[in-house]
């Protein structure tokens, strides 16, 4: 589980070239290959690991906030799989708050579709280039980005528990 | 023989029992109550063992279950329900005909459970009026069956012009369910 | 007149719209046929579907919001109203998670009994899948037997953590406690009885020329699109993508049983079914392998940071009070990562997303859910088929709502 996996350095060599060197990879603890770029190489890294390196299977993809980084408060995080060689690599994009717009992934996997959405709905994320980004589990109607950190959980305007007893 | 169900108290002769009204139809409806499914999420699988030769909910008249509100006559809300299902249940509700009653089943209808978040109903007794709740999370079967029961109580023994009397119009509308007129 | 011709599994439609026009039908959030609630707005063209509009979340209850909220031992319920058919995987999964992140090895008995739990819990939900598709084709009675199977199974987990549905059973570095003999007897017997009444239920639908009829070529998709859309699990193997957690990284000693993973064809709801009843088969097996070969040891881990000590020695020893007191408020050092880890539940790889910042609650706790990322492909599945072929896809691709919502 925490040995890496033996093409971890080829991916690494394919990283540089697809994204110019600006990338930068770290290999944790846990056997994962960690790789941070930035909007601009996004598609085509991923477009070179899926076409070259065989990650044709997108396994997640999930919004972060981090409200204490400034200049990067979100990020999107890509898992991806090759079920041939059973490698998985995580992908990670840092967005800052004014500009949180990241190119679609939708063209490559079809199922990036409704996770694209649900980061959009949870973080308020927009995937430029995606057919129909509109809430997906929220109401539509909801003027807020829920996961943010900012916000609380529970609803605020109930009236029936009282949140002394609850601990908040 | 079998007993089915206790006769209520009556004149009875050779071929004729008569008794008063209200009580024949409240045995009635209490013995055929048709129920409306609405189930939603983990208390609707325990639903469907309680419908199971196990322990057979249609021993109590509940025989035919139906997916239609304009055929059936308890509205069994058994699951969580979202703020984005409110209006879909109080259409349900709605469309259902008098006299009709409201089984809560599980901690999630009855008060929200477990989820006190932004996206979750605390409760449905916040747009449709409740009769009877049924705790737990899930219930067991056995529990769903006894909250079947008591509204077959309050079936049984309901008065004939409730649901035209004031007090029942009022609580209509301190729901903002509009009654016709 | 119109020009009859025949769609992609064999049907006759005809070309020409009938009044030129097409029909919005709504298979709405409340309908006996969508287990679970969530809507599809189909236009139909007679009885041919063009398109289908789909809206979820209608039971969205944050799951991931309130995992931030909660210690880690709070989670476990959480995660049974997940996928709520086969809740123990589920628990065992997010248990598997933490011990990934914490750095805990169990011992070998831990593993033998979660791997006996989590293909019961399989079973369970197979068997709902597949009866369930029996009923939308008009099949009530193999509904009535398969729920007798799964009580015996609900009286299994019973004896084990006390509840029938929503198990939160086992716990972070092992089990509770150990499995009482009362246990093995019922699942001795259960297993004895078990393939028999299996069986009957198989000999009901599975080369019943009705039946085969109905499903076969409905809802079909190809192993590309299944691979491009990120399906998983029994949807995927039916597609012809031999893609199974457990025999790619294997978690809990999965690596030492024997077992089959079954793919079929052409994706669609007959090869699901037939994946479904033979992955039934295979848990059977596995369990009957890992109760002949259970190691003796202890059933838990010893890591007091994570697993509550003995009620005796917390009246007696201090450092087990502490321990005690410090597990059940929550206030457990956990230490700080970011891992990803994924078991294969009844709907195919759920996966656990953590990032801990070494707080009491978890930073981020993203779930990947097979149902929800899979059921985006259904307006695809279901194009140019007829409405009843659509229903019968619907329910052969085993949507839980709690899990696509979560």
């Amino acid at each position: 589980m925490t040995t890496a996996h033996p093409n971890t350095q080829s991916i690494v060599d394919a990283v540089a070239i697809a994204t110019e060197n600006l990338a930068s990879t770290n290999l944790d603890d846990y056997g994962m290959l960690n790789i941070l770029t930035s909007t601009n190489h996004l598609i085509g890294l991923v477009q070179n690991l899926k076409d070259n390196h065989g990650f044709i299977y997108l396994t997640d993809l999930c919004g972060s906030h981090y409200p204490e980084r400034i200049g990067a408060e979100f990020e999107v995080v890509y898992h991806l799989h090759n079920l041939v060689e059973n490698h998985r690599v995580r992908i990670r994009v840092h967005l800052p708050e004014n500009n949180l717009s990241i190119p679609t992934l939708v063209n490559l996997y079809s199922g990036a579709n409704w996770m694209e959405r649900e980061t959009f709905d949870f973080y308020g994320i927009q995937f430029e280039g995606h057919p129909n980004l509109k809430r997906i589990l929220n109401m539509d109607e909801m003027d807020y980005h829920p996961l943010r950190k900012q916000y609380a959980l529970e609803d605020e305007t109930r009236d029936d528990k009282n949140n002394t007893f609850f601990g908040r | 023989m079998v007993k089915i169900g206790e006769a209520p108290e009556g004149i009875e002769g050779q071929g004729f029992f008569a008794t008063s009204l209200d009580k024949a139809i409240g045995l009635a409806r209490a013995n055929s109550l048709w129920p409306l499914p609405f189930a939603t999420s983990c208390c609707g699988i325990e639903f469907m063992a309680t419908m199971g030769a196990n322990y057979d909910l249609a021993r109590f008249g509940s025989e035919r279950l139906a997916f239609t509100p304009r055929q059936t006559d308890l509205l069994m809300v058994m699951g969580t329900i979202a703020k984005k299902m409110g209006p879909v249940l109080k259409q349900v509700y709605d469309q259902m005909a008098e006299p009709k009653w409201v089984l809560s089943v599980g901690a999630c209808a009855c008060s929200g459970g477990i989820f006190d978040t932004y996206s979750v109903l605390q409760g449905i007794d916040r747009i449709i009026p409740v009769d009877v709740y049924v705790p737990g999370c899930p219930p067991r079967p056995e529990q769903i069956i006894e909250g079947l029961m008591k509204i077959q109580e309050l079936a049984k023994n309901e008065s004939l012009r409730r649901r035209n009397s004031d007090e029942y119009k009022k609580m209509l509308e301190s729901y903002n369910i509009e009654t016709a007129e | 007149m119109s020009e009859i011709t025949f769609n992609k599994q064999g049907q006759m439609v005809s070309r020409d719209t009938i009044d030129g026009d097409i029909a919005t039908l709504n298979l709405g959030p409340t309908h006996p046929a969508t287990h679970g609630i969530f809507q599809n707005v189909l236009k139909v063209d007679g009885e041919r579907i063009i398109e289908a509009e789909q809206t979820v979340g209608y039971i969205h209850r944050a799951f991931e919001k309130l995992a931030e909220r909660r210690p880690y031992n709070q989670i476990t319920p959480i995660t049974d109203r997940l996928n709520y058919c086969s809740s123990p995987i589920n628990n065992i999964g997010w248990h598997l998670t933490v011990e990934k992140l914490a750095g805990i090895e169990v011992p070998k008995k831990v593993d033998y009994m979660r791997v006996i739990i989590m293909e019961l819990a399989r079973i369970a939900d197979h068997l709902v899948c597949n009866s369930v598709i029996g009923v939308d084709t008009g099949a009530l009675t193999g509904f009535t037997y398969v729920f007798q199977e799964r009580e015996k199974i609900y009286e299994l987990f019973e004896e084990v953590c006390g509840a029938r549905l929503t198990t939160n059973i086992s716990r972070v570095g092992g089990f509770e406690r150990d499995f009482s003999p009362v246990f093995r007897a019922k699942l001795d017997k259960f297993l004895q009885d078990f393939t028999r009444n299996f069986d009957e239920f198989d000999k009901l639908l599975t080369r019943n020329r009705i039946f085969m009829d109905r499903v076969i070529g409905a809802g079909p998709i190809s192993a590309e699109r299944a691979l491009a859309y990120s399906f998983a699990g029994p949807n995927l193997r039916a597609a012809g993508v031999d893609y199974d957690v457990r025999v790619m990284n294997p978690y809990c000693s999965y690596e030492d049983f024997d077992f089959i993973v079954p793919i079929g064809k052409d994706g669609d709801t007959y090869d699901r079914y037939m994946v479904r009843q033979e992955e039934i088969r295979q848990s059977v097996s596995i369990i009957k392998q890992a109760l002949a070969k259970m190691p003796s040891g202890k059933h838990h881990a010893d890591v007091p940071d994570f697993y509550l000590p003995p009620k005796e020695e917390v009246y007696r020893s201090m450092e087990s009070l502490i321990y005690h007191f410090k597990i059940v408020m929550g206030e457990t050092a956990i230490p700080k990562g970011e891992v990803y880890f994924s078991v294969e539940g009844g709907n195919g790889e759920l996966g656990y997303y953590l990032v801990s910042d070494g707080g009491r609650t978890p930073y981020r706790l993203h779930f990947r859910r097979p149902c929800f990322i899979y059921y985006q492909a259904y307006p695809e599945m279901i194009k140019d088929s007829v409405l009843s072929d659509a229903i019968l896809t619907m329910s052969s691709m085993n949507v839980i709502a709690g899990e696509l919502d979560a």
